[in-house]
Protein backbone atom coordinates (compact mmCIF):
# COMPACT_ATOMS: atom_id res chain seq x y z
CA UNK A 1 0.00 0.00 0.00
CA UNK A 2 1.24 3.60 -0.53
CA UNK A 3 -0.01 7.12 -1.33
CA UNK A 4 0.80 6.83 -5.13
CA UNK A 5 -2.17 6.97 -7.22
CA UNK A 6 -2.01 5.91 -11.07
CA UNK A 7 -2.31 8.58 -13.19
CA UNK A 8 -2.66 9.18 -17.20
CA UNK A 9 0.32 10.92 -19.31
CA UNK A 10 -0.47 14.74 -19.03
CA UNK A 11 -3.03 15.80 -21.71
CA UNK A 12 -0.61 17.99 -23.78
CA UNK A 13 1.73 14.92 -23.66
CA UNK A 14 -0.80 12.84 -25.49
CA UNK A 15 -0.51 12.97 -29.06
CA UNK A 16 -2.84 10.83 -31.86
CA UNK A 17 -3.26 10.72 -35.17
CA UNK A 18 -5.68 8.63 -37.15
CA UNK A 19 -6.97 6.86 -40.75
CA UNK A 20 -9.83 6.00 -42.00
CA UNK A 21 -9.88 2.42 -40.49
CA UNK A 22 -9.18 4.33 -36.45
CA UNK A 23 -10.66 7.52 -36.90
CA UNK A 24 -14.52 6.28 -35.81
CA UNK A 25 -13.20 4.47 -32.74
CA UNK A 26 -11.72 8.05 -31.45
CA UNK A 27 -14.91 10.16 -32.96
CA UNK A 28 -16.93 7.74 -30.68
CA UNK A 29 -14.62 7.94 -27.67
CA UNK A 30 -15.24 11.75 -27.98
CA UNK A 31 -18.80 11.23 -27.41
CA UNK A 32 -17.71 9.58 -24.60
CA UNK A 33 -18.30 6.20 -26.07
CA UNK A 34 -16.39 2.78 -25.76
CA UNK A 35 -16.85 0.79 -29.06
CA UNK A 36 -14.52 -1.88 -30.69
CA UNK A 37 -14.25 -2.61 -34.15
CA UNK A 38 -16.60 -5.68 -35.22
CA UNK A 39 -16.11 -7.11 -39.18
CA UNK A 40 -19.90 -6.60 -40.89
CA UNK A 41 -19.58 -9.69 -42.53
CA UNK A 42 -18.24 -12.80 -39.87
CA UNK A 43 -18.57 -10.64 -36.58
CA UNK A 44 -15.28 -11.07 -35.30
CA UNK A 45 -13.78 -8.59 -33.08
CA UNK A 46 -10.29 -6.96 -33.98
CA UNK A 47 -8.37 -3.90 -32.06
CA UNK A 48 -6.78 -1.76 -32.97
CA UNK A 49 -8.76 -1.35 -36.07
CA UNK A 50 -7.48 -2.58 -39.72
CA UNK A 51 -8.77 -2.32 -43.51
CA UNK A 52 -9.34 -6.31 -43.17
CA UNK A 53 -10.97 -8.93 -40.81
CA UNK A 54 -8.34 -11.16 -40.90
CA UNK A 55 -10.49 -14.18 -40.22
CA UNK A 56 -13.27 -13.83 -43.02
CA UNK A 57 -10.68 -10.66 -45.39
CA UNK A 58 -14.04 -8.69 -45.69
CA UNK A 59 -13.75 -4.54 -45.41
CA UNK A 60 -17.09 -4.57 -44.00
CA UNK A 61 -16.92 -2.75 -40.41
CA UNK A 62 -19.09 -2.87 -37.73
CA UNK A 63 -18.32 -0.41 -35.16
CA UNK A 64 -20.10 -2.08 -31.70
CA UNK A 65 -20.68 0.09 -28.61
CA UNK A 66 -19.38 -1.52 -25.24
CA UNK A 67 -20.51 -1.84 -21.90
CA UNK A 68 -17.53 0.19 -21.35
CA UNK A 69 -16.87 -2.63 -18.75
CA UNK A 70 -13.48 -5.09 -18.74
CA UNK A 71 -10.93 -6.65 -16.64
CA UNK A 72 -7.11 -6.61 -16.49
CA UNK A 73 -5.60 -8.89 -18.82
CA UNK A 74 -1.92 -8.05 -17.72
CA UNK A 75 -0.19 -4.96 -16.72
CA UNK A 76 2.81 -3.45 -16.07
CA UNK A 77 3.72 -0.32 -13.09
CA UNK A 78 5.90 2.11 -15.12
CA UNK A 79 8.11 4.43 -13.09
CA UNK A 80 8.82 7.60 -15.49
CA UNK A 81 8.64 8.95 -18.78
CA UNK A 82 10.72 11.12 -20.65
CA UNK A 83 10.68 13.97 -19.71
CA UNK A 84 8.55 13.18 -16.87
CA UNK A 85 10.81 11.21 -14.26
CA UNK A 86 8.62 11.28 -11.24
CA UNK A 87 5.13 10.14 -12.96
CA UNK A 88 3.37 6.71 -12.03
CA UNK A 89 1.55 4.64 -14.83
CA UNK A 90 -0.32 1.72 -14.56
CA UNK A 91 0.05 0.63 -18.64
CA UNK A 92 -2.19 -2.24 -18.86
CA UNK A 93 -3.77 -4.41 -21.60
CA UNK A 94 -7.33 -4.86 -20.77
CA UNK A 95 -9.97 -7.58 -22.12
CA UNK A 96 -13.54 -5.74 -23.19
CA UNK A 97 -16.52 -7.00 -22.01
CA UNK A 98 -18.62 -7.66 -24.94
CA UNK A 99 -15.87 -8.09 -27.84
CA UNK A 100 -14.23 -11.76 -27.59
CA UNK A 101 -11.01 -11.76 -27.49
CA UNK A 102 -10.25 -8.29 -28.55
CA UNK A 103 -8.05 -6.06 -26.10
CA UNK A 104 -7.18 -2.75 -25.47
CA UNK A 105 -3.87 -0.97 -24.68
CA UNK A 106 -4.27 1.78 -22.08
CA UNK A 107 -4.31 3.13 -18.44
CA UNK A 108 -5.64 2.10 -15.37
CA UNK A 109 -6.35 4.98 -13.45
CA UNK A 110 -7.19 6.51 -9.42
CA UNK A 111 -6.01 3.35 -7.89
CA UNK A 112 -3.11 2.55 -5.99
CA UNK A 113 -1.24 0.39 -8.63
CA UNK A 114 -0.46 -2.29 -5.69
CA UNK A 115 -3.77 -2.95 -5.90
CA UNK A 116 -3.99 -4.04 -9.46
CA UNK A 117 -4.14 -7.22 -10.37
CA UNK A 118 -4.83 -9.76 -13.15
CA UNK A 119 -8.66 -10.46 -13.51
CA UNK A 120 -9.22 -6.86 -11.52
CA UNK A 121 -12.57 -5.53 -12.53
CA UNK A 122 -12.56 -2.13 -14.41
CA UNK A 123 -14.95 0.50 -16.46
CA UNK A 124 -13.88 3.02 -18.37
CA UNK A 125 -13.61 6.42 -18.03
CA UNK A 126 -12.54 9.54 -20.41
CA UNK A 127 -8.96 11.14 -20.49
CA UNK A 128 -8.62 14.40 -22.44
CA UNK A 129 -5.53 14.67 -24.69
CA UNK A 130 -3.80 16.70 -27.17
CA UNK A 131 -6.18 18.31 -30.20
CA UNK A 132 -9.42 17.86 -28.74
CA UNK A 133 -9.13 14.19 -28.63
CA UNK A 134 -10.29 12.00 -25.66
CA UNK A 135 -8.11 8.40 -24.48
CA UNK A 136 -10.74 5.92 -23.15
CA UNK A 137 -8.77 4.67 -19.39
CA UNK A 138 -9.68 3.17 -16.88
CA UNK A 139 -10.36 2.87 -13.37
CA UNK A 140 -11.70 0.02 -10.59
CA UNK A 141 -15.43 -0.85 -11.37
CA UNK A 142 -17.60 0.30 -8.59
CA UNK A 143 -19.73 -2.43 -7.49
CA UNK B 1 19.82 -38.30 -37.30
CA UNK B 2 20.33 -36.14 -39.97
CA UNK B 3 23.83 -33.87 -40.40
CA UNK B 4 21.99 -30.46 -40.45
CA UNK B 5 22.47 -28.15 -43.76
CA UNK B 6 26.15 -27.73 -43.60
CA UNK B 7 26.40 -26.71 -46.87
CA UNK B 8 28.04 -23.11 -45.51
CA UNK B 9 30.13 -21.92 -42.96
CA UNK B 10 31.09 -19.11 -40.43
CA UNK B 11 34.94 -18.26 -41.25
CA UNK B 12 35.39 -14.71 -40.16
CA UNK B 13 34.26 -12.98 -36.96
CA UNK B 14 35.17 -9.34 -36.20
CA UNK B 15 33.92 -6.59 -33.77
CA UNK B 16 35.00 -2.68 -32.45
CA UNK B 17 35.80 -2.62 -28.69
CA UNK B 18 32.27 -2.06 -26.81
CA UNK B 19 31.47 1.18 -25.20
CA UNK B 20 29.26 2.75 -23.08
CA UNK B 21 26.30 4.85 -24.65
CA UNK B 22 27.64 8.22 -26.00
CA UNK B 23 31.68 6.17 -26.13
CA UNK B 24 32.73 5.51 -28.90
CA UNK B 25 32.60 9.23 -31.13
CA UNK B 26 33.96 10.42 -32.71
CA UNK B 27 33.94 7.66 -34.81
CA UNK B 28 30.65 7.01 -37.18
CA UNK B 29 28.25 4.43 -37.24
CA UNK B 30 30.58 3.81 -40.98
CA UNK B 31 33.43 3.81 -39.50
CA UNK B 32 32.82 1.06 -36.25
CA UNK B 33 31.11 -1.01 -39.03
CA UNK B 34 34.02 -1.26 -41.52
CA UNK B 35 36.46 -1.79 -38.55
CA UNK B 36 34.58 -4.97 -37.57
CA UNK B 37 34.44 -6.17 -41.70
CA UNK B 38 37.99 -5.89 -41.78
CA UNK B 39 38.61 -7.68 -38.78
CA UNK B 40 36.27 -10.05 -39.38
CA UNK B 41 38.38 -10.50 -43.01
CA UNK B 42 41.75 -10.38 -41.44
CA UNK B 43 40.07 -13.19 -39.00
CA UNK B 44 39.01 -15.59 -42.07
CA UNK B 45 42.39 -14.40 -43.42
CA UNK B 46 40.64 -13.00 -46.35
CA UNK B 47 41.15 -8.92 -48.63
CA UNK B 48 37.96 -7.15 -48.10
CA UNK B 49 38.31 -7.16 -52.16
CA UNK B 50 36.57 -10.85 -51.54
CA UNK B 51 33.37 -9.94 -50.14
CA UNK B 52 30.92 -9.90 -52.58
CA UNK B 53 28.00 -9.95 -50.93
CA UNK B 54 26.00 -8.37 -47.54
CA UNK B 55 22.98 -10.01 -45.62
CA UNK B 56 21.83 -7.31 -42.68
CA UNK B 57 18.86 -7.56 -40.56
CA UNK B 58 16.70 -4.74 -38.96
CA UNK B 59 15.98 -3.44 -42.77
CA UNK B 60 20.13 -2.84 -42.77
CA UNK B 61 19.24 0.23 -39.98
CA UNK B 62 22.67 0.77 -37.93
CA UNK B 63 21.01 1.09 -34.45
CA UNK B 64 17.94 3.15 -33.67
CA UNK B 65 18.31 6.65 -36.04
CA UNK B 66 20.89 5.62 -38.55
CA UNK B 67 21.17 3.33 -41.31
CA UNK B 68 23.89 1.08 -42.75
CA UNK B 69 24.47 1.65 -46.68
CA UNK B 70 26.63 -1.15 -48.79
CA UNK B 71 27.18 1.31 -51.43
CA UNK B 72 29.30 3.58 -48.53
CA UNK B 73 30.82 0.14 -47.36
CA UNK B 74 32.08 -0.74 -51.01
CA UNK B 75 33.25 3.21 -51.93
CA UNK B 76 34.87 3.30 -48.39
CA UNK B 77 36.53 -0.32 -47.79
CA UNK B 78 37.36 -0.90 -51.81
CA UNK B 79 35.36 -3.43 -52.36
CA UNK B 80 35.15 -3.73 -56.30
CA UNK B 81 31.64 -5.47 -56.90
CA UNK B 82 28.73 -6.93 -55.21
CA UNK B 83 26.25 -9.74 -56.35
CA UNK B 84 23.99 -9.43 -53.55
CA UNK B 85 22.80 -7.66 -51.05
CA UNK B 86 19.23 -7.92 -48.64
CA UNK B 87 18.22 -7.64 -45.21
CA UNK B 88 15.98 -9.04 -43.12
CA UNK B 89 12.89 -6.69 -41.93
CA UNK B 90 11.82 -5.35 -39.10
CA UNK B 91 14.52 -5.42 -35.67
CA UNK B 92 17.20 -7.37 -33.74
CA UNK B 93 15.05 -10.33 -33.85
CA UNK B 94 16.38 -11.34 -37.68
CA UNK B 95 20.14 -11.11 -36.23
CA UNK B 96 20.65 -15.01 -35.88
CA UNK B 97 18.33 -15.52 -38.70
CA UNK B 98 20.85 -13.15 -40.95
CA UNK B 99 23.23 -16.35 -41.64
CA UNK B 100 20.19 -17.81 -43.32
CA UNK B 101 20.00 -14.68 -45.69
CA UNK B 102 23.79 -15.10 -46.43
CA UNK B 103 23.71 -18.54 -46.91
CA UNK B 104 20.37 -18.10 -49.83
CA UNK B 105 22.79 -16.01 -51.82
CA UNK B 106 25.45 -18.36 -51.45
CA UNK B 107 23.15 -21.69 -52.12
CA UNK B 108 21.40 -19.66 -54.93
CA UNK B 109 24.78 -18.94 -56.38
CA UNK B 110 24.35 -15.13 -55.88
CA UNK B 111 27.04 -14.35 -54.06
CA UNK B 112 30.59 -16.31 -52.10
CA UNK B 113 31.59 -14.61 -49.33
CA UNK B 114 28.87 -12.71 -47.46
CA UNK B 115 29.25 -10.03 -44.82
CA UNK B 116 26.67 -9.71 -41.66
CA UNK B 117 27.55 -6.49 -39.52
CA UNK B 118 25.56 -4.49 -36.89
CA UNK B 119 26.77 -1.46 -35.58
CA UNK B 120 24.81 0.40 -33.11
CA UNK B 121 25.37 4.28 -31.57
CA UNK B 122 22.79 5.56 -28.90
CA UNK B 123 23.56 9.22 -28.86
CA UNK B 124 20.39 10.02 -31.37
CA UNK B 125 18.15 7.79 -30.31
CA UNK B 126 18.57 5.37 -26.90
CA UNK B 127 16.65 2.22 -27.02
CA UNK B 128 14.98 2.39 -23.88
CA UNK B 129 12.72 5.11 -24.64
CA UNK B 130 12.49 4.06 -28.44
CA UNK B 131 8.49 4.19 -28.71
CA UNK B 132 7.96 7.20 -26.85
CA UNK B 133 10.04 9.02 -29.44
CA UNK B 134 8.41 8.07 -32.44
CA UNK B 135 5.93 10.11 -34.29
CA UNK B 136 2.72 9.10 -33.78
CA UNK B 137 0.70 7.09 -36.69
CA UNK B 138 -2.56 5.33 -36.33
CA UNK B 139 -1.68 2.51 -34.76
CA UNK B 140 0.61 3.78 -32.55
CA UNK B 141 -1.79 5.97 -30.75
CA UNK B 142 -3.37 2.49 -29.49
CA UNK B 143 -0.15 2.25 -27.97
CA UNK B 144 1.71 5.21 -26.98
CA UNK B 145 -0.49 6.93 -24.48
CA UNK B 146 -0.45 4.20 -22.09
CA UNK B 147 3.42 5.35 -21.35
CA UNK B 148 4.57 2.15 -22.66
CA UNK B 149 7.52 3.77 -24.07
CA UNK B 150 10.35 1.31 -24.68
CA UNK B 151 10.35 -2.60 -25.56
CA UNK B 152 11.26 -3.39 -22.17
CA UNK B 153 7.80 -2.01 -20.89
CA UNK B 154 6.03 -4.23 -23.44
CA UNK B 155 7.65 -7.52 -22.44
CA UNK B 156 7.29 -6.44 -19.08
CA UNK B 157 3.69 -6.75 -19.73
CA UNK B 158 4.15 -10.32 -21.00
CA UNK B 159 6.34 -11.15 -18.14
CA UNK B 160 3.27 -10.31 -15.88
CA UNK B 161 1.10 -12.59 -17.69
CA UNK B 162 3.69 -15.30 -17.54
CA UNK B 163 4.06 -14.77 -13.59
CA UNK B 164 0.43 -15.14 -13.48
CA UNK B 165 0.22 -18.25 -15.20
CA UNK B 166 2.51 -20.52 -13.93
CA UNK B 167 3.91 -18.87 -10.89
CA UNK B 168 7.37 -17.55 -12.39
CA UNK B 169 9.12 -15.43 -10.03
CA UNK B 170 11.43 -12.31 -9.73
CA UNK B 171 14.23 -14.80 -8.24
CA UNK B 172 14.06 -16.45 -11.88
CA UNK B 173 14.75 -12.95 -13.65
CA UNK B 174 17.39 -12.63 -10.78
CA UNK B 175 19.21 -15.61 -11.50
CA UNK B 176 19.31 -14.89 -15.06
CA UNK B 177 21.07 -11.26 -14.15
CA UNK B 178 23.05 -12.78 -11.70
CA UNK B 179 24.72 -15.89 -13.99
CA UNK B 180 24.90 -13.67 -17.05
CA UNK B 181 26.98 -10.93 -14.71
CA UNK B 182 28.88 -13.62 -13.59
CA UNK B 183 30.05 -14.95 -16.95
CA UNK B 184 31.20 -11.43 -18.13
CA UNK B 185 33.83 -11.20 -14.74
CA UNK B 186 36.72 -12.51 -17.00
CA UNK B 187 35.91 -10.68 -20.24
CA UNK B 188 38.12 -7.96 -21.26
CA UNK B 189 36.09 -6.39 -23.27
CA UNK B 190 32.37 -6.38 -20.94
CA UNK B 191 30.82 -3.20 -19.93
CA UNK B 192 30.06 -4.71 -16.66
CA UNK B 193 32.50 -7.11 -14.16
CA UNK B 194 31.30 -6.27 -11.26
CA UNK B 195 29.50 -9.62 -9.29
CA UNK B 196 25.64 -8.79 -9.08
CA UNK B 197 24.45 -10.09 -5.71
CA UNK B 198 20.83 -10.92 -5.50
CA UNK B 199 20.48 -8.36 -3.10
CA UNK B 200 21.76 -6.14 -6.07
CA UNK B 201 19.24 -6.95 -8.02
CA UNK B 202 16.64 -6.73 -5.28
CA UNK B 203 17.14 -2.94 -4.47
CA UNK B 204 17.72 -2.27 -8.04
CA UNK B 205 15.34 0.66 -9.24
CA UNK B 206 12.15 -0.83 -11.09
CA UNK B 207 11.75 0.76 -14.67
CA UNK B 208 8.14 -0.90 -15.17
CA UNK B 209 7.04 -3.38 -12.47
CA UNK B 210 8.13 -6.64 -12.42
CA UNK B 211 11.18 -5.51 -14.13
CA UNK B 212 14.22 -3.74 -12.83
CA UNK B 213 16.76 -1.85 -13.96
CA UNK B 214 19.06 -5.15 -14.03
CA UNK B 215 16.37 -6.87 -16.17
CA UNK B 216 17.39 -4.72 -18.87
CA UNK B 217 19.97 -4.58 -21.45
CA UNK B 218 22.78 -2.34 -21.43
CA UNK B 219 22.87 0.80 -23.73
CA UNK B 220 26.23 0.59 -25.23
CA UNK B 221 28.19 1.30 -28.73
CA UNK B 222 30.52 -1.03 -30.82
CA UNK B 223 30.15 -2.68 -34.08
CA UNK B 224 30.28 -6.77 -35.16
CA UNK B 225 30.83 -8.37 -38.33
CA UNK B 226 30.43 -12.18 -39.48
CA UNK B 227 31.67 -13.53 -42.39
CA UNK B 228 30.08 -16.66 -44.21
CA UNK B 229 30.90 -18.66 -47.73
CA UNK B 230 29.93 -21.97 -48.95
CA UNK B 231 31.50 -25.10 -46.76
CA UNK B 232 33.67 -25.94 -49.79
CA UNK B 233 35.55 -22.81 -50.21
CA UNK B 234 35.70 -22.23 -46.29
CA UNK B 235 37.98 -25.00 -46.52
CA UNK B 236 41.04 -22.98 -47.80
CA UNK B 237 40.89 -20.33 -45.44
CA UNK B 238 42.96 -19.48 -42.32
CA UNK B 239 40.65 -20.57 -39.51
CA UNK B 240 38.90 -24.10 -39.12
CA UNK B 241 35.52 -23.61 -40.84
CA UNK B 242 32.20 -23.86 -38.31
CA UNK B 243 29.45 -25.24 -40.29
CA UNK B 244 25.76 -23.43 -40.25
CA UNK B 245 23.82 -26.80 -38.95
CA UNK B 246 20.31 -25.02 -39.46
CA UNK B 247 18.86 -21.46 -39.34
CA UNK B 248 15.51 -20.23 -39.57
CA UNK B 249 13.58 -17.04 -39.64
CA UNK B 250 9.92 -15.93 -38.75
CA UNK B 251 7.16 -16.59 -36.63
CA UNK B 252 3.59 -16.94 -36.54
CA UNK B 253 0.76 -14.34 -36.40
CA UNK B 254 -0.11 -14.98 -33.06
CA UNK B 255 3.54 -13.50 -31.65
CA UNK B 256 4.14 -11.21 -34.62
CA UNK B 257 0.22 -8.99 -34.92
CA UNK B 258 0.80 -8.93 -30.94
CA UNK B 259 3.82 -7.40 -29.81
CA UNK B 260 2.73 -4.31 -28.88
CA UNK B 261 -1.02 -5.54 -30.06
CA UNK B 262 -1.56 -7.85 -27.55
CA UNK B 263 -4.33 -9.76 -28.78
CA UNK B 264 -2.16 -13.18 -28.88
CA UNK B 265 -3.33 -15.92 -26.93
CA UNK B 266 -1.84 -17.01 -23.64
CA UNK B 267 0.52 -19.48 -25.43
CA UNK B 268 1.98 -16.72 -27.32
CA UNK B 269 1.33 -14.19 -25.04
CA UNK B 270 3.69 -15.74 -22.01
CA UNK B 271 5.95 -16.70 -24.48
CA UNK B 272 9.29 -15.49 -26.90
CA UNK B 273 7.70 -16.07 -29.88
CA UNK B 274 10.40 -18.14 -30.97
CA UNK B 275 8.97 -21.98 -30.91
CA UNK B 276 7.76 -22.54 -34.71
CA UNK B 277 11.47 -21.67 -35.21
CA UNK B 278 12.69 -23.69 -32.52
CA UNK B 279 10.57 -26.61 -34.30
CA UNK B 280 12.17 -25.85 -37.60
CA UNK B 281 16.18 -25.85 -36.34
CA UNK B 282 14.99 -29.55 -34.76
CA UNK B 283 13.47 -30.33 -38.09
CA UNK B 284 16.36 -29.36 -40.31
CA UNK B 285 19.28 -30.42 -38.23
CA UNK B 286 17.45 -34.00 -36.57
CA UNK B 287 18.60 -32.23 -33.19
CA UNK B 288 17.04 -31.71 -29.80
CA UNK B 289 17.32 -28.91 -27.44
CA UNK B 290 19.77 -31.77 -25.38
CA UNK B 291 22.11 -31.67 -28.16
CA UNK B 292 23.29 -28.46 -27.91
CA UNK B 293 25.94 -27.83 -25.44
CA UNK B 294 25.42 -23.73 -25.25
CA UNK B 295 23.15 -21.64 -25.58
CA UNK B 296 23.15 -17.96 -26.64
CA UNK B 297 20.11 -16.16 -26.13
CA UNK B 298 18.63 -12.78 -27.19
CA UNK B 299 19.05 -11.55 -23.60
CA UNK B 300 17.61 -7.68 -24.18
CA UNK B 301 15.39 -8.19 -20.83
CA UNK B 302 15.57 -11.47 -18.43
CA UNK B 303 12.33 -12.87 -18.81
CA UNK B 304 12.67 -13.46 -21.91
CA UNK B 305 15.27 -15.58 -21.74
CA UNK B 306 13.41 -17.78 -19.80
CA UNK B 307 10.86 -17.76 -22.57
CA UNK B 308 13.07 -19.16 -24.81
CA UNK B 309 14.28 -21.87 -22.60
CA UNK B 310 10.26 -22.79 -22.74
CA UNK B 311 10.61 -22.01 -27.16
CA UNK B 312 13.33 -24.22 -27.28
CA UNK B 313 12.63 -27.15 -25.17
CA UNK B 314 14.90 -26.94 -22.60
CA UNK B 315 12.51 -27.21 -20.06
CA UNK B 316 8.83 -27.42 -20.54
CA UNK B 317 5.97 -24.88 -20.74
CA UNK B 318 5.54 -22.81 -17.93
CA UNK B 319 8.72 -24.29 -16.22
CA UNK B 320 11.27 -21.86 -16.95
CA UNK B 321 11.35 -20.07 -13.69
CA UNK B 322 12.03 -23.50 -12.19
CA UNK B 323 14.33 -24.87 -14.20
CA UNK B 324 16.74 -21.44 -14.23
CA UNK B 325 16.02 -21.30 -10.23
CA UNK B 326 18.00 -24.36 -10.02
CA UNK B 327 21.43 -23.23 -11.76
CA UNK B 328 20.56 -24.86 -14.97
CA UNK B 329 21.35 -22.44 -17.30
CA UNK B 330 25.18 -21.44 -15.04
CA UNK B 331 28.43 -21.77 -17.38
CA UNK B 332 29.76 -23.41 -14.37
CA UNK B 333 27.65 -26.63 -12.88
CA UNK B 334 24.82 -25.81 -15.48
CA UNK B 335 23.08 -28.26 -17.41
CA UNK B 336 22.47 -26.15 -20.38
CA UNK B 337 25.25 -22.94 -19.81
CA UNK B 338 23.41 -19.72 -21.72
CA UNK B 339 25.45 -16.40 -22.75
CA UNK B 340 28.84 -17.74 -21.89
CA UNK B 341 29.78 -14.13 -23.06
CA UNK B 342 27.90 -11.94 -20.79
CA UNK B 343 25.13 -11.61 -23.12
CA UNK B 344 23.83 -8.11 -23.77
CA UNK B 345 22.91 -7.62 -20.09
CA UNK B 346 26.66 -7.69 -19.04
CA UNK B 347 28.54 -7.50 -21.82
CA UNK B 348 27.62 -5.42 -24.46
CA UNK B 349 24.48 -5.04 -26.41
CA UNK B 350 25.14 -5.50 -30.08
CA UNK B 351 21.78 -6.18 -31.15
CA UNK B 352 22.34 -9.69 -31.06
CA UNK B 353 25.68 -10.10 -32.76
CA UNK B 354 27.88 -11.03 -29.72
CA UNK B 355 25.33 -14.57 -29.81
CA UNK B 356 26.79 -15.18 -32.81
CA UNK B 357 30.22 -14.33 -32.17
CA UNK B 358 30.59 -16.10 -29.07
CA UNK B 359 28.59 -19.04 -30.99
CA UNK B 360 31.18 -18.87 -33.59
CA UNK B 361 34.33 -19.07 -30.63
CA UNK B 362 32.64 -21.80 -28.97
CA UNK B 363 32.19 -24.06 -31.95
CA UNK B 364 35.96 -23.24 -32.49
CA UNK B 365 37.16 -24.18 -28.71
CA UNK B 366 38.98 -20.44 -28.58
CA UNK B 367 36.02 -18.72 -25.90
CA UNK B 368 37.08 -17.19 -22.96
CA UNK B 369 33.82 -19.13 -21.40
CA UNK B 370 34.94 -22.43 -23.40
CA UNK B 371 32.52 -25.17 -22.92
CA UNK B 372 34.31 -28.27 -22.56
CA UNK B 373 33.92 -30.21 -26.08
CA UNK B 374 30.66 -28.33 -27.04
CA UNK B 375 29.84 -29.97 -30.49
CA UNK B 376 26.54 -27.28 -30.96
CA UNK B 377 25.86 -24.11 -30.36
CA UNK B 378 22.18 -22.59 -30.64
CA UNK B 379 21.83 -18.57 -31.00
CA UNK B 380 18.79 -16.34 -31.29
CA UNK B 381 17.50 -13.29 -32.56
CA UNK B 382 14.44 -11.68 -30.92
CA UNK B 383 12.17 -12.05 -29.06
CA UNK B 384 11.31 -8.62 -31.02
CA UNK B 385 8.40 -7.96 -33.30
CA UNK B 386 8.82 -10.55 -36.15
CA UNK B 387 11.00 -11.94 -37.76
CA UNK B 388 12.52 -13.85 -35.14
CA UNK B 389 14.83 -16.01 -35.63
CA UNK B 390 17.45 -19.53 -34.34
CA UNK B 391 20.69 -20.46 -35.42
CA UNK B 392 22.74 -23.67 -34.99
CA UNK B 393 26.29 -23.63 -35.65
CA UNK B 394 28.25 -27.23 -35.17
CA UNK B 395 32.05 -27.37 -33.73
CA UNK B 396 34.64 -26.37 -36.14
CA UNK B 397 36.58 -29.42 -38.28
ZN1 LIG C 1 -14.78 -11.38 -40.80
Amino acid sequence: MSDVRATTLPADAVHITTNSDTEPFWQYAKEGKLVALQCGSCGHFRMPPTPFCPECQSTEKNWKELSGRGSVYSYAVIHGFPGIPDITLVGAVVSLEGADDARLVTNIVDVDPSEVQIGMELEVTFSPISDGWQLPVFRPAQG
Amino acid sequence: MSNGLRDVAIVGVGATPYYKRGGSAPQTNLELAGKAILAACEDAGISVKEIDGFAYYSGAGAGYGDKMDTADFMETLGIPEVTFTASLTSGGGGAAGSIGLARAAIVAGDATTVVTVMTLQQHKQRLGSVFAASAPDPINSFLQPSGLSGPGHLMSVLARRHMHLYGTRRDAFAEIAISTRENALNRPKAIQKKPLTKEEYFNGRIIADPLCLYDFCLETEGAVAVITTSAERAKDLRQKPVPVVAVAHGGRREWGRAFAWYGMPDEYFASSGNAPIAKRLWDQSGLTAQDIDVALLYDHFTPMVLMQLEDYGFCGKGEGGEFVESGAIRYKGGSIPVNTHGGQLSEAYIIGMTHIKEAVEQMRGTAINQVADAEFALATGGPASLPVSGLILGSAA
